[in-house]
């Protein structure tokens, strides 16, 4: 019953992109390898250029420069109907004239598909996106979900070697939005075929990839598995746009890294000079009792500001001395709230020496 | 519990007297807001419609008779008439739709500015008067005008061709003048289709020409059937171009009300034109929606 597409997945190399609209500059020199069956996600903010970098794979926006070869096939000039990518569109662009079967068998039709054999495969496609028996419904008779799949089940139906997709969730509520990452993801586990997906959504991100592009002004900034990237940002872009930081300004002096007159320590070798940023995850924070050191933890001293309260945890901003404000996330365990600080009292907080990034301050 | 027996005791319900009177209230209100324009509908559409239709069943003596309506099937005169009115507006509207179509289909791919640019020459013509239209076509075609002399001047042809005061004349004035009312409904029809659904059509593997035929023409008809009903029905009582382009050939509907009434004064037959002409079209509008739908005959609310 299941659309066999894994053996025919294929890897894609792209090199030196270029892309300007008239004297700006959306992608710089940009490479980028995606593997075979491999589901990777480009994410940043609007302009950073994701989008464009899809619709040149897709082959709607011609690119200035670069090759794009997937396999072996060099693609960059073949126009988007012999592309054979399969492509998800944010507002799903289902053809209102025709019903959802219409829709699917669409591709096959392009392709001369017997119609029995459309019939049957247009019949999987409607099953593997839990469709059964939609296939009469026009397309305004749908829901968004609904539309949503009608919209997957025709970029996949065709068997295509790479499937895009544009944001495609963004158009769903939360709680659809959430489960439909699920099924897209096992969906993907199942079919194995190459996927390149856009979103400027980091959560959505991280749930889904096997690996992430972060985008930032038509480069990539970072290209890792999600967790590498949640744990080890190179940049400060990248730390500030996947999952929430607060930066803290220090100093590395011989090898050895200093906030103020206090020693920091950190996983990774410290940078040998420089001023450089340290990257503080709310929830890597900890409340200590008092302020003697610890071995493998740095200690910070701060005033407690706000508490928020938000049910299964809170969040306690901190300020420094200087000003800067610190986040510090924890669960609402009894132990936790016993200790709970009141505002305008001195806390210490605790980082682990693990836990500790630094990054250049650009 | 008192709230819930209240909530089902329809005399006791909390205000409901009041409130009743307060909606009847505002019907009224509304109402007499309308009354103005009920009123202008009625006195310029309903009356005269209805005083049309009351002359039609009179004859010359002042007596009441079928006899105007008896003359349609009597005179092969008038249904001539009938034949030549629908061929012209047969023609015409194919004419449109041949010019139209992918004017209007250039219009919206053109980019927003020069799209504009465009528009205002589709629109130009609208800000001119038709009768100074028709005239400035009939300098262009006539026997001796700027077609014929340029082209014997050419070379082409040592004969002047006969393309004014014959079907011919008629059918290219009317074209010019009843275009915009194909193309802007059209243009304004194609402007919705989204564009990602084209790109949709490449992408699943439709060549330019298969995404054209199978995706954008599809979508376009709504706009082009409202298109081809107004220019249909604005062909059926045209009067200005058939009657100086037709050079007295070629006699359509309103040409023969016109004859009728200023040179028989023969009222009761006028109208009775007037009321054949309003049931064929109403008819045919009715056979439009019947076909294609509220969408097409709806044309302002497209979408």
């Amino acid at each position: 019953m299941i659309l066999s597409i894994a053996p025919s997945a294929l890897p894609i190399s792209m090199r030196r992109i270029e892309k300007r609209f008239g004297s700006v500059a959306v992608l710089r020199d940009l490479n980028l390898d995606v593997e075979a069956g491999e589901f990777l996600t480009l994410l940043g903010p609007s302009g950073s250029g994701k989008t464009t970098l899809l619709m040149i794979l897709a082959g709607f926006v011609r690119a200035n420069a670069g090759s794009i070869k997937v396999g072996d096939d060099e693609i960059i000039t073949t126009p988007p109907h012999k592309r054979n990518i399969g492509m998800v569109f944010q507002n799903y662009a289902l053809f209102p004239h025709m019903n959802v079967f219409h829709n699917i068998a669409f591709p096959l039709k392009q392709r001369g598909v017997a119609s029995t054999e459309t019939a049957e495969r247009v019949e999987k496609a409607l099953d593997l996106v839990k469709l059964q028996g939609l296939g009469e419904r026009r397309v305004n008779q749908l829901s968004g979900g609904q539309r949503q799949r009608v919209a997957l089940a025709r970029a996949i139906v065709f068997e295509p070697r790479i499937v895009l997709m544009d944001e495609p969730l963004s158009a769903l509520d939360k709680g659809l939005r959430e489960h439909m990452q699920i099924e897209l993801r096992s969906l993907h586990r199942r079919l194995g075929m190459t996927t390149v997906y856009v979103t400027h959504d980091q959560r959505e991100a991280i749930t889904m990839s096997d690996r992430i592009a972060v985008m930032n002004g038509g480069r990539i900034e970072q290209l890792d598995r999600p967790e590498t990237l949640y744990a080890t940002p190179q940049t400060r872009f990248v730390a500030g746009f996947i999952g929430e930081s607060n930066f803290i300004p220090v100093e590395c002096r011989n090898g050895s890294v200093w906030y103020e007159d206090r020693r920091i320590h950190t996983a990774a070798p410290a940078p040998a000079s420089g001023q450089h940023l340290m990257v503080v995850r709310p929830e890597k924070l900890r409340l200590l009792a008092n302020a003697e050191p610890q071995s493998g933890v740095n200690v910070i001293t701060a005033t407690v500001g706000d508490i928020i309260y938000q049910g299964d945890s809170f969040v306690c901003y901190a300020a420094l001395r200087d000003g800067r404000q610190l986040a510090l996330r924890d669960y609402c365990r009894s132990d936790v709230l016993a200790r709970m600080p009141a505002p305008g009292q001195p806390i210490n907080l605790g980082l682990d020496a693990q836990d500790t990034i630094l990054v250049a301050s650009d | 519990m008192s709230a819930q027996s209240a909530f089902h005791a329809s005399a006791g319900d909390l205000n409901a007297q009041s409130l009743r009177a307060d909606a009847r209230r505002e019907s009224l209100r509304l109402l007499a807001l309308l009354s103005p324009s009920l009123f202008l509908v009625f006195a310029i559409i309903v009356m005269p419609i209805g005083w049309l239709f009351w002359l039609s069943l009179f004859d010359e003596a002042g007596v009441l008779s079928s006899a105007n309506y008896a003359r349609f099937f009597e005179q092969a005169s008038y249904i001539k008439t009938f034949v030549t009115t629908f061929k012209v507006a047969f023609i015409v509207t194919g004419a449109c739709v041949l010019l139209g179509y992918p004017l209007a289909y250039m219009l919206s791919q053109l980019p927003r500015r020069a799209a504009s640019i465009c528009l205002i020459f589709v629109i130009l013509p609208f800000w001119t008067s038709v009768l100074v239209r028709t005239y400035a076509w009939l300098v262009i075609l006539q026997r001796k005008g700027l077609i014929n002399s340029w082209l014997i001047d050419l070379g082409v042809i040592s004969q002047p061709l006969s393309l004014a005061n014959n079907l011919s004349g008629v059918v290219i004035g009317m074209t010019h003048i009843l275009l915009p009312f194909l193309v802007l409904p059209l243009y304004a029809s194609m402007k919705t289709i989204d564009g990602d659904c084209l790109r949709a059509g490449m992408n699943l593997g439709a060549g330019p020409v298969a995404t054209f035929r199978q995706i954008f023409f599809p979508l376009s008809l709504p706009g082009l059937a409202s298109g081809v009903v107004i220019v249909f029905v604005l062909c059926l009582g045209f009067f200005v171009t058939p009657a100086l382009m037709g050079g007295g050939k070629v006699i359509m509907w309103a040409m023969r009300m016109e004859q009728t009434t200023s040179l028989y004064s023969n009222w009761g037959a006028g109208a009775a034109l007037g009321v054949v002409l309003l049931v064929v079209t109403l008819a045919l509008l009715g056979l439009f929606q019947w076909l294609l739908g509220a969408r097409a005959t709806g044309v302002w609310s497209s979408r």
